[in-house]
């Protein structure tokens, strides 16, 4: 059955620059008078018309976990928005049967100075609930947040764990058919992730509809069945999750796995060396669309030497987005004639973790001197694979090896 | 499950709108609520600062005017009686102006994160007010024992004269609401105006006093224009025994400000609501 059904979405936001900015009264009179003093005179406003959705439909069946994804100003916040009715659309409709809830964020409309207890009742009305259903989730949300001891204290004197915690709880227990998350996973801590993506799978088991918006892929495959994929406010792709976040990750991922050049003139290098290729390629093995933590990589590099006779080794350094270096390895130094040198490294599968990574080259004279450091000549990123195991918060740790393994057996029975 | 289907597009009907609010009553309890305890909260005196502003105000008031400005040499009652009744109405009536006019800006939060009929927002404010009012008329009480003096049976209307008192703030309140989101120079003019109107309007002399002296006649036909007028007069013909007689001369346009300003200004909200996210 179909619970949720978007027409032809479309939000135009008008953007006005230069000129007329329209935010505070003085501009407005001026802006009159102006045009009093100058009636039909070249118009100092420059509106620019800014289509946030463009012709957005899809319909998502009851018991669907959707994740939305995209990149930030994709427009995946403005139809939340218009879904949660806080804006509306400029064209098209939207049809929802069932009673729907969003989660923009946690805690909206707590009050510092009120305490917890009475943030509940707040909080629950504006989500929607009625004060009967808020008394018989009483217990069950100051439970789920822990706080039982602070309940009579005022918000404004919670840690911020305990406010989002809190927040979260209360949402939980809104028991809607439909409900719309955003974001909320990127708070609090592994424990309480842990209890929120639990909830969150309970809402779509006993039936009801999940809308899902994260940034965080691993939680969107985890969780959602289905996968929109929204670019420059419009839909590009909408389907089984997998096929939707292979699309994302196609676009926006700034791969770059191979850099060559035929001639020497204009490649990377000095006088001494120059790089002729350099590529970063999966095992044959490997079938699956992306680089993910299982995939086994080899690195290839080839440069042109100018010197007879020179003693040179190749170090390589890896890179986290952060800027962290995960490892730097050389090979043995050798001596080299004049022509083309190739460099091979393997990097084994199920060794470095999720995430984004960079690499660069430096090639070592006599065992000491650097010739030439070739920086951020590779970029890719590696996406989550995992099995046996319910967990789908981020895997914590700059590497994932397997090669390191924990082992545990009984010593005793009672 | 709930089998209703709802559908979201840029048109509704003014019954869905009125049973949307309606939908919504518990909220605008909790919001009241909300706002009454906040107030007095973590203040010594508590509830007790709904009873001093009121009487403080009132001595002040029957000092400088009363007093000084000799204007209670004619009062056939105590000078502060006709005081407490203007302040207790011009309180209720500025406060509920001030407290619609900046309700959109101060729950942006609410605004920009959660779906409820906006209107909620500066409906809810009609208690914050109403707490006070309720102890300024136990200030008018206790004088009232103080001077030995009772009212008459026509004490029975201080609540339709309230309710008239705060739909003439509704009026303004929300127009000044609405503009508010975008131009926030709108909340400095209101407390401009509040501080002015507790001069101009009758608060500290009866209506009567605007005859006196040159264009006198002129000067009280522009203060029967002033809504506050009706109301702090209507409330001194009933709270004043035989004191003041009923001046249909202020409580007609105060009618018709009150219808005029209503339905305008609902207008107004619903055709700018849309928008208020765009601009807060």
């Amino acid at each position: 059955m179909t619970v949720l059904s978007i027409e032809n979405i479309s939000k135009k936001y008008i953007l006005s620059s230069k000129g007329k900015s329209n935010n505070d009264l003085r501009d407005t009179i001026t802006g009159w008078s102006k045009r009093l003093v100058n009636p039909g005179g070249i118009s100092a406003d420059i509106k620019q018309d800014f289509w946030a959705l463009k012709n957005v439909s899809f319909d998502v069946q009851q018991g669907d976990r959707l994740g939305l994804v995209g990149a930030n100003g994709a427009g995946k916040s403005t139809l939340l928005k218009i879904l949660s009715q806080i804006t509306e659309p400029t064209t098209g409709s939207i049809r929802i049967r069932g009673r729907m809830a969003s989660l923009l964020e946690v805690g909206t409309g707590f009050h510092p100075e009120l305490t917890g207890r009475e943030n509940i009742f707040l909080n629950g009305a504006i989500l929607g609930m009625r004060k009967a259903e808020i008394n018989r989730h009483f217990d069950a949300i100051v439970d789920f947040a822990g706080i039982e001891k602070f309940i009579d204290t005022p918000v404004k004197r919670y840690s911020s764990g305990m406010y989002v915690r809190l927040g979260f709880a209360i949402a939980a227990h809104l028991e809607p058919e439909i409900l719309v998350v955003d974001e909320v996973l990127a708070v609090g801590d592994a424990d309480f992730q842990k209890k929120s993506i639990g909830k969150m799978r309970d809402v779509s088991n006993s039936g009801r509809t999940l809308l899902f918006v994260s940034h965080n892929l691993t939680a969107v495959q985890g969780l959602c069945n289905k996968g929109a994929y929204l670019r420059s406010g419009e839909l590009i792709k909408y389907g089984p999750v997998d096929e939707v976040i292979t699309e994302y990750i196609k676009n926006v991922s700034k791969f770059q796995l191979a850099q060559s050049w035929t001639d020497p003139g204009p490649a990377p290098g000095n006088d001494f060396v120059k790089i002729k290729s350099i590529r970063l390629v999966p095992d044959e093995s490997h079938t699956r669309p992306n680089l993910d933590t299982t995939t086994h990589l080899r690195l290839e590099l080839e440069y042109w030497n100018f010197i007879d006779n020179a003693e040179l080794n190749v170090s390589i350094f890896l890179y986290s987005m952060t800027g962290e270096c995960i490892f730097n390895i050389g090979d043995e130094a050798k001596f080299y004639q004049k022509g083309t040198v190739k460099a091979v490294c393997e990097i084994p599968g199920d060794f470095l973790n999720d995430g984004s990574y960079y690499l660069s080259v430096m090639i070592v004279r006599d065992r000491l001197a650097p010739v030439y450091f070739f920086e951020d000549a590779i970029a890719f990123d590696i996406i989550d694979y995992r099995e046996g195991t319910e967990w789908v918060g981020k895997w914590p740790g700059a590497i994932r090896p397997k090669m390191i393994q924990v082992r545990s057996w009984q010593t005793e029975l009672s | 499950m709930d089998s209703r289907v709802r559908v979201i597009t840029n048109k509704k009907s003014i019954s869905e709108y009125i049973a949307e609010i309606w939908d919504y009553n518990e909220l605008f309890w909790i919001l009241a609520k909300r706002d009454i305890i906040v107030k007095y909260k973590q203040a010594v005196l508590g509830i007790g600062w709904a009873a001093i502003r009121p009487l403080i105000t009132t001595l002040v008031m029957a000092l400088a005017f009363g007093r000084l400005g000799k204007l209670d040499v004619n009062s056939t009652i105590p000078y502060m009686l006709i005081v407490s009744v203007g302040v207790t109405v011009w309180l209720y009536f500025s406060q509920s102006l001030t407290t619609i006019s900046t309700s959109l800006v101060l729950n942006s939060n609410l605004v920009t994160k959660v779906y409820f009929p906006r209107l909620i927002i500066p409906l809810s404010s009609i208690f914050i007010g109403l707490v006070d009012v309720v102890v300024s008329l136990v200030v008018f009480a206790g004088l009232c024992i103080f001077y030995q003096y009772v009212p008459d049976w026509k004490v029975i209307f201080i609540p339709f004269i309230l309710v008239l008192t705060f739909l003439a703030s509704f009026g303004v309140g929300l127009i000044a609401a609405v503009l508010n989101v975008k131009y926030r120079d709108i909340g400095q003019l209101i407390s401009f105006v509040v501080q002015f109107g507790t001069f101009l309007s009758p608060v500290a002399y009866l209506t009567d006093a605007y005859k006196d002296g040159a264009n006198g006649g002129f000067m009280y036909k522009l203060a029967l224009l002033n809504p506050v007028t009706g109301c702090i007069d209507a409330m001194r013909w009933s709270m004043l025994g035989d004191f003041a007689a009923f001046n249909w001369g202020s409580f007609i346009p105060l009618i018709v400000f009150v219808l005029i300003t209503f339905f305008y200004s609902i207008r107004f909200f619903r055709k700018h609501e849309d928008t208020f996210v765009d601009y807060i």
